[in-house]
C-alpha cells in the first residue's frame, strides 16, 4: 500500500514541475498513438464499411479474420513490422527501424483490425434499418459506404476511442520497433517497463497513473463533443 | 477513377506517417545495441552526453540483452555493438559481422540472496562452491535465462561448479527470460539467489530481503567490449561516426569518463582498454 | 415545377404478369396480374398477411419476382428513377430535415442550385418548412412521415408508393397524410397505396385491389367494389369480420 501512496506522490511531483523528460514522453506518446489511430481510421473505416456492405466470396471468413485479430498480440505485431523495417528485410532500405514512424506503422497495424471489425458491425445494422429506404432512393451498396458511415458516426467515434485506447495501452509492439530509446523513442508505456526493471516501482506506477489519466481526458473530451454535437443532430 | 483515389489516398498516409519521424533527421546519430546494464546502471546517461558534447554525435542506444544486440548487429540495424561476452563477441568477429573489437571496461558479478540464507553461503569467497550448496539445498535461484552476457556467466560458473542447473528447472532453478532489473525482481519476490552486475545492483531499488553474499571470486569478473558492424556486410553502417565512438570510449577522455561515474561514491566500471591487449 | 407530367416518355402503365414470389417456402403472392394506368389513386386493400406489403416491394424493385413479369411502359431504362416510395416507418438520416430531403435530390442528380429551392418547397408543402434545419430524427412521428412525403414529392415522380404509410399514427397526422397525398395527386403524380384500414381506403381510393392469400381477388372502382362486393372474402372484409 506503500508503494501505492509513494506512486501518488511521485506522479504529482513530476506533474507539479513540469518534469522536461515527462513531458517530452507523454507528448511523445500521444503524438504516436494519435497518429496511428488517425491512419488506422483512415483504412478501418471504410474498410470496415465496404465488408459490411459488400458481397463477395470469402467475406464471412474476413468478417472472422478481422473480428480475431481485434485480439492480435501486440509484441508479436511488433515482432512481424520489426522483420519488415530491419535491414535485413524487406523493406529495411527506408531506414524506418527505431524511429517513431516505425511505432506508428506497428500500432497503426495493431489497431485497423479493432476498427474495423466495430465498425463492420455498426454499418451493418444501420443497413438494415436503412436498406429499403436508401434502395428506394438509388442508393447502391456502394454509394451507401459514406452515406453510413457519416450518419452513424457517433457509434464510429466509440470504435476509434476503443483504438486509441489499445494504442496507448500496448507497450510491446513499442518496444520491439522503437527500441525504447532515450529522447528518441522512449514513450509512457516503455518508460513504465524500464523503470518497473529498474526496480522503481512507485516512479513507474506514477506514470502509470498519469497514463491512465491522459487516456481518461481523451476519452472525457471525446464523449462531451459527441454529446454536444449528438444533441444537435439527433 | 477508384484507382486513382486509392493511389492518392495511399500517398497521404505514406506522408502522415514519415511525418510523425523526429524532425532533426539532419543531426549525426548513431545506432549501439548494447546490454540492459550498461543502460540500467546509468552510465550511458553519465558518458554519452560527454560524447556529445566533444563530437556533436548523438548515440542511440537500444538496450537489449547481449544475445539480442549481437542478432541485431548481424541484421545491421545497429552501427556498434557494446556487450559483455566475450565468446559470442569473438564468434561474432570470425563469421565477419564484427571488425575493430576492443576491450572497453570490466566490473564484476556478485551473488545475491535473501537475508534469510537458505544454503548458507554469506560471505564465502568461492562463487562455486557456493553454487554448489545452492543446488545442494534446492534453494531457490533466479536465472535470466535469456542468453545475455549475464546468463552465458552464469552458466559458466555452474560448470565450474559441477552442477548441472537444468536438473533443478521448474523446482528451485527458475528462468526468467528476462533482463536484469525483472530478474532482480522477481528474485526480491520469491526470496531466491541471483547473480547480477554490480552496476545494475546499486541502481536497483526493489531489493526487499535481498542483499550480497558473494562477492570478490576472480571468476565473477566480467569484460566489455565494443565492435563495430562491418561495413562490408551492410553497407549503410555509419562507419566514421561509429569508429569516433570506438576511438573516444577507448581514448584516455573517455576511459576517465567510464572510471568517474560513481553511484553513492561507488565506482561501478573499471576502464581497462590496452593497446596491445585488443583482441 | 414540381408534378409529374404525362409526357410520352412516361413509365405508366405497370403490366404485370403472372408474378409469383415464393420465401422461406411459402407463396407469398400467386400468380397476380393486373395493370396500373395513370390518374387514379390505387388503394391495395387486404387483411393483415394478405401480402400487400411484398406486392408493394415487388413493383418498386425492391424485390426480385420468383417468376411472372412487371413491364414498365415505354421500355424506361431506369423506371425505378421515376417511382418512390414512402414506408410504414419512415427511415430519415441523421441529417436536418431539409438535409434529407437535398441528399435524395442529389442522388436524382439535381443541380446543387436547384435542390435548395425544391427542398424548401416540398417542406412548405407539407407545412414542415419551420422545422427544416431541425434535426430529422427529433421530429415526431407524424413529423417524421411528412417529412418522407416531402422527401418523395420533392422527387417529382410519376408514381408514388405508399405502405400503410399513417398505420402507427393518430388520427390527427393521418389526416394531415391523407391531405398531403390529395395535393400530391393533385399535381399529376399516381397514387399506389396499401392500407388494412378499411375508413382510409373509402376516403382515398378511386379504384381497388383487393388481396387475399396473394391472390387478386377483385380489381374494380371503388364506387362498385364497396357498393357490391364480388367475392364473399371482399364482403365479409367489408362487413369488418376477421378473414384470413
Amino acid at each position: 500500500m506503500s508503494d501505492i501512496s509513494a506512486a501518488f506522490v511521485t506522479a504529482l511531483g513530476l506533474i507539479a514541475r513540469l518534469d522536461v523528460n515527462l513531458v517530452e514522453i507523454v507528448a511523445l506518446s500521444l503524438q504516436v498513438s494519435l497518429t496511428a489511430v488517425a491512419v488506422a481510421a483512415c483504412v478501418g473505416l471504410p474498410l470496415g464499411a465496404a465488408v459490411a456492405l459488400g458481397r463477395f466470396p470469402g467475406r464471412r471468413v474476413l468478417i472472422v479474420l478481422l473480428n480475431g485479430f481485434m485480439g492480435l498480440p501486440p509484441v508479436v505485431v511488433g515482432l512481424f513490422v520489426y522483420l519488415l523495417l530491419s535491414r535485413a528485410g524487406p523493406l529495411g532500405a527506408l531506414g524506418l527501424l527505431f524511429t517513431p514512424s516505425a511505432m506508428v506503422i506497428a500500432q497503426a497495424t495493431l489497431i485497423t483490425p479493432i476498427i474495423a471489425a466495430l465498425t463492420r458491425q455498426v454499418v451493418e445494422d444501420a443497413w438494415r434499418e436503412y436498406e429499403e429506404q436508401l434502395r428506394s432512393l438509388g442508393v447502391t451498396p456502394r454509394r451507401a459506404v459514406f452515406t453510413l458511415l457519416w450518419d452513424t458516426r457517433f457509434s464510429l467515434v466509440t470504435a476509434v476511442l476503443a483504438g486509441f485506447g489499445r494504442a496507448s495501452a500496448e507497450v510491446g509492439a513499442v518496444m520491439i520497433v522503437g527500441g525504447n530509446i532515450d529522447g528518441v523513442t522512449r514513450v509512457m508505456t516503455t518508460a513504465i517497463a524500464l523503470e518497473t526493471s529498474k526496480g522503481d516501482l512507485p516512479l513507474a506506477l506514477g506514470l502509470g497513473l498519469i497514463l491512465i489519466t491522459l487516456v481518461l481526458g481523451v476519452n472525457a473530451a471525446a464523449y462531451v463533443i459527441k454529446e454536444a454535437a449528438q444533441r444537435k443532430f439527433g | 477513377m477508384l484507382r486513382h483515389r486509392l493511389l492518392t489516398f495511399i500517398g497521404v498516409l505514406a506522408v502522415a506517417i514519415l511525418a510523425a519521424a523526429p524532425a532533426p533527421a539532419q543531426d549525426k546519430f548513431i545506432t549501439v545495441a548494447s546490454t540492459t546494464s550498461t543502460e540500467q546502471s546509468g552510465l550511458f546517461g553519465h558518458i554519452l552526453p560527454l560524447f556529445k558534447a566533444k563530437t556533436g554525435i548523438d548515440v542511440r542506444v537500444i538496450a537489449q540483452g547481449t544475445g539480442q544486440a549481437l542478432a541485431t548487429g548481424r541484421r545491421g540495424d545497429a552501427d556498434v555493438v557494446f556487450v559483455h561476452d566475450r565468446a559470442s563477441e569473438l564468434k561474432f568477429v570470425d563469421e565477419g559481422y564484427g571488425i575493430e573489437r576492443r576491450e572497453v571496461m570490466y566490473n564484476d558479478f556478485v551473488l545475491v540472496g535473501p537475508k534469510s540464507d537458505p544454503a548458507k553461503v554469506a560471505g564465502t569467497k568461492d562463487v562455486a562452491a557456493a553454487l554448489k550448496k545452492i543446488a545442494e539445498a534446492k534453494a531457490p535461484f533466479a536465472s535470466r535465462g535469456d542468453k545475455s552476457g549475464t546468463h552465458a556467466a552464469e552458466l559458466r560458473l555452474w560448470k565450474i561448479a559441477g552442477v548441472d542447473p537444468e536438473s533443478g528447472k521448474g523446482a528451485w532453478y527458475r528462468e526468467t527470460g528476462s533482463g536484469m532489473g525483472p530478474t532482480l525482481n522477481t528474485a526480491a519476490a520469491m526470496d531466491a539467489y541471483a547473480l547480477t552486475d554490480r552496476g545494475t545492483w546499486i541502481s536497483f531499488k526493489n531489493r526487499r530481503n535481498l542483499a550480497i553474499v558473494v562477492e570478490g571470486d576472480q571468476r565473477l569478473f566480467n569484460q566489455y567490449g565494443v565492435m563495430l558492424v562491418n561495413p562490408a556486410k551492410h553497407a549503410h553502417v555509419k562507419k566514421d561516426l561509429g569508429m569516433a565512438f570506438i576511438d573516444w570510449i577507448t581514448s584516455p577522455e573517455g576511459q576517465k569518463a567510464i572510471a568517474d561515474y560513481k553511484i553513492g561514491g561507488q565506482q561501478l566500471f573499471f576502464p581497462n582498454y590496452r593497446k596491445a591487449g585488443a583482441s | 415545377m414540381i408534378g409529374a407530367m404525362h409526357s410520352p416518355s412516361s413509365i405508366l402503365p405497370l403490366s404485370v404478369r403472372d408474378l409469383t414470389f415464393v420465401a422461406g417456402g411459402k407463396t407469398i403472392i400467386d400468380r397476380i396480374s393486373f395493370d396500373l394506368r395513370h390518374g387514379q389513386r390505387t388503394v391495395i386493400l387486404g387483411p393483415n398477411g394478405a401480402g400487400k406489403s411484398v406486392l408493394l416491394r415487388l413493383c418498386h424493385g425492391l424485390l426480385v419476382p420468383s417468376g411472372g413479369s412487371i413491364v414498365w411502359g415505354g421500355g424506361q431504362p431506369h423506371p425505378e428513377r421515376r417511382q418512390a416510395m414512402v414506408f410504414q416507418r419512415p427511415v430519415m438520416l441523421r441529417r436536418s430535415a431539409l438535409a434529407n430531403i437535398t441528399y435524395a435530390l442529389k442522388l436524382a442528380g439535381v443541380s446543387r442550385a436547384e435542390r435548395g429551392m425544391r427542398a424548401h418547397a416540398a417542406l412548405a408543402k407539407v407545412g414542415l418548412d419551420r422545422l427544416a434545419d431541425s434535426p430529422a430524427r427529433v421530429l415526431s412521428g407524424g413529423e417524421q412521415q411528412r417529412l418522407a412525403l416531402a422527401r418523395a414529392w420533392a422527387l417529382a415522380p410519376e408514381v408514388l408508393f405508399l405502405d400503410e404509410p399513417t398505420a402507427n399514427l393518430d388520427p390527427g397526422a393521418t389526416r394531415m397524410i391523407e391531405e398531403a397525398i390529395a395535393v400530391i395527386h393533385a399535381n399529376g403524380t399516381k397514387i399506389v397505396m396499401t392500407t388494412h384500414d378499411l375508413g382510409q381506403a373509402r376516403r382515398i381510393a378511386d379504384e381497388v385491389i383487393f388481396l387475399h392469400r396473394g391472390r387478386v381477388l377483385e380489381h374494380s372502382p371503388a364506387a362498385r367494389f364497396f357498393d357490391q362486393p364480388a367475392t364473399p372474402e371482399a364482403a365479409a372484409f367489408i362487413r369488418g369480420d376477421l378473414i384470413w
